[in-house]
């Protein structure tokens, strides 16, 4: 069996999100280094706030501000921080109950006293990041503060929750790193490509062959293992003209996208028609692949010569 | 109040699942899937076209690639065409699914099953993007760190200290010495501290691997098993998604769940719980009341093997295995999703009496 591929895999988006009322004034006050918190109808205060209570469910928007001081309420010490983690050192993940608020927030806790310098119970304050733009990372992280002062006694103080420049939205980047790997069918099916041969499998049951493959019959649930070599030449058994030039693409419009069953496929592949202009391609058309410099899918598919095929012999293929 | 009973009986009437292995690289999703979904319908004689109802649980994130799960489809030969659906959860919720359609009398047969291959990526930061976008996700916090926060919890509680934790993976990792599915058996070292105070022995292993259980209706049930294990009651329930809202060394959603599933009413000798994490067990066994006399994961639990997506679904199984081989006679089954057992779901199966 030939070995089985893997590449690198790397799915990355920066997700962009609106904010409702209460996470604009939320998040625009970290900006402006002002930590605010929402009062549910029972009185308690939420951060970081919400704009439903977690509880009834009711809706809530009365912003008061808390102090940027706390409790920790409980830790967990991370000697080995991840890519994308607030500290690139040995920290403390930490929920932290700010003065003022009854539900506690998570971040990171610096502590160059490593993790017998972390308990429950401890005083915190907001370490503020520099560069700040409306995000919960405008909190760098927290740092531990022993100093002894009234907090937590004072009621809350009423935020009206306007800023200048309200921040309404955030840009929020997420990145996943894989190890891709096809499994064996479609391993074959590229190694194959290597060679410029196409091949499929077939299925034992219905005895259909299938390109590429995948592994498995999608009509009879089995696992498809016997590897046959299908093609070159195929047969346009339906096609699209292609009016929208794509973005990175590089391809003069108009061009024809087609379904084409390989001789010997019981199901056509994609692929692109060149080598004839746009307007003469025709169901029945015979083409062959033209193979790219250095392997993989054929670039695109030019006309055999030969004539069209009569529509008996690929009409179960449409 | 004591839990409604069901408009019908359901029971599950078969299960197979893969052994659960750390990675399957020659595996393409839908070829690890296969071979438990012929071997289930198998165990009952059952054919695709046969069966009323399928219903799937897995997520695109584990593989990076988007609807995956029309890809494992494959596997189950949709054609003729398939009452057909899908969650992107655990396969328990697929299974409450399929009980649903299975109550409304649509059908009298389903096909349940989940799959998930963590082996591609980062489990602990692939998690990280199941989280609130606004206030955790952009901070990574990975799914070994929130369960170590509820851990620190537990244990300044004093509900739990290290070495209770270390005896309730090492029992678990015994109990899976009996599994031959099971990923990590016997006795497994503590290991050092993955994110503190969680050790690496409190953890799950990192595998992939796939479920399957089918279920069936009244009369039908009995046809298609000696003895079905009939799903008294399933509820699930879910908590705020604010971890600094919620009190992390109880599960009032386990517990609501139990008690509209009946659970409270008689007692149970088996429980199969879905807690990935050592502590995680210990909020569990407090929130089910379940006491010594209680078998807790007979087949090692989540620490002996955790394909994320189909272990919660494995516990449904294992549970009715456990019926179906006159082990039990009234099994507890849970399912979790979600970070520090947000999300849970109990169900109650019994066998007929004997």
């Amino acid at each position: 069996m030939p070995e089985v591929l893997k590449a690198p895999l790397v799915v990355e988006f920066p997700f962009t999100r609106s904010l409702g009322p209460v996470q604009s004034a939320f998040l625009t006050g970290l900006r402006e280094r002002v930590v605010l918190g929402v009062r549910t109808g029972d009185g308690r205060i939420l951060v970081p706030p919400v704009e439903y209570d977690p509880v009834t469910s009711e809706e809530v928007g009365e912003l008061v501000e808390v102090a940027a001081t706390g409790t920790v309420t409980t830790w967990a010490w991370n000697h080995e921080p991840r890519r994308g983690q607030p500290l690139d050192r040995a920290f403390a993940w930490v929920l932290v109950r700010l003065d003022g608020a009854d539900t506690a927030l998570l971040h990171a806790l610096d502590a160059p006293g490593g993790p017998d310098s972390v308990r429950t119970g401890m005083r915190v304050r907001v370490r503020w990041a520099r560069e700040r733009s409306g995000a919960i990372t405008d909190i760098a992280c927290f740092e531990p503060h022993e100093a002894h002062e009234p907090g937590g006694a004072d009621e809350p103080a009423a935020h009206d929750g306007r800023f200048e420049n309200p921040v309404t939205g955030i840009v929020a980047p997420a990145r996943l790193d894989y190890t891709y790997s096809p499994g064996r069918a479609q391993s074959a099916y590229l190694h194959a490509l290597t060679e410029r041969r196409v091949v499929g499998e077939r299925c034992p049951s219905c005895r259909k062959v299938y390109v590429p493959p995948r592994g498995a019959c999608p009509t009879c649930g089995v696992a498809t293992s016997e590897r046959v070599d299908v093609g070159p030449r195929g047969t346009v058994t339906t096609y699209c003209i292609v009016n929208i030039k794509a973005k990175n693409l590089d391809i003069e419009v108009p061009y024809v996208y087609a379904h084409i069953a390989l001789d010997g496929a019981d199901l056509a592949l994609h692929g692109r028609i060149g080598g004839i202009p746009y307007d003469r391609v025709r169901m029945g058309l015979r083409v062959e692949p033209v193979w790219p410099d250095g392997g993989g899918h054929p670039d695109h598919y030019r006309p055999t010569g030969e004539p069209d095929a009569d529509y008996e012999t690929y009409k179960e293929l449409l | 109040m004591p839990a409604p009973r069901p408009l019908r009986d359901i029971a599950v009437v078969a299960f197979a699942q893969t052994d659960h292995r750390r990675t399957s690289d020659e595996l393409s999703e839908v070829e690890m899937l296969m071979p438990v979904l012929h071997e289930v319908l198998a165990q009952t004689g059952l054919k695709t076209g046969e069966v009323g109802f399928t219903c799937s649980g897995s997520t695109d994130y584990l593989a990076g690639r988007a609807f995956s799960f029309t890809m494992a489809l494959d596997g189950v030969g949709a054609w003729p065409p398939i009452s057909e659906s899908h969650v992107e959860m655990d396969g328990a919720w697929a299974l409450y699914e399929a009980w649903t359609k299975l109550l409304t009398g649509d059908a009298d047969t389903a096909l349940v099953y989940a799959y998930g291959k963590s082996s591609p990526g980062s489990v602990r930061d692939v998690l990280t993007r199941q989280l609130d976008p606004y206030y955790l996700a952009p901070l990574w916090p990975d799914s070994v760190a929130l369960a170590a926060l509820q851990a620190q919890a537990l244990i300044d509680a004093g509900h739990t200290d290290e070495p209770a934790l270390a005896a309730v993976a090492s029992r678990s990792r015994a109990s899976a010495a009996g599994n031959p599915h099971a990923q990590l058996r016997g006795p497994v070292p503590r290991g050092g501290y993955a994110v503190r105070p969680l050790r690496t022995g409190d953890c799950p292993p990192v595998g992939d691997g796939a479920a399957a259980v089918i279920l069936a209706a009244g009369e039908r049930a009995r046809e298609l098993c000696e003895r079905p294990a009939w799903i008294r009651g399933i509820d699930h329930r879910i908590e705020a998604h604010g971890l600094g809202v919620r009190d992390l060394t109880d599960s009032p959603s386990t517990r609501l769940a139990a008690e509209r599933a009946g659970v409270f009413e008689r007692p149970v000798d088996t429980a199969e719980l879905h807690a990935p994490f050592s502590s995680q067990e210990v909020v569990l066994r407090k929130a089910l009341r379940l006491d010594d006399g209680v078998t807790v994961n007979p087949s090692g639990g989540a620490l002996a093997a955790n394909p994320v997506m189909a272990a919660g679904l494995v516990r449904i199984g294992e549970a009715a295995d456990r019926i179906r081989r006159g082990e039990s006679d009234r099994a507890l089954a849970h399912a979790t999703s979600g970070p520090c057992l947000q999300q849970n779901l109990v169900a109650v199966l019994e066998g007929d009496p004997r």
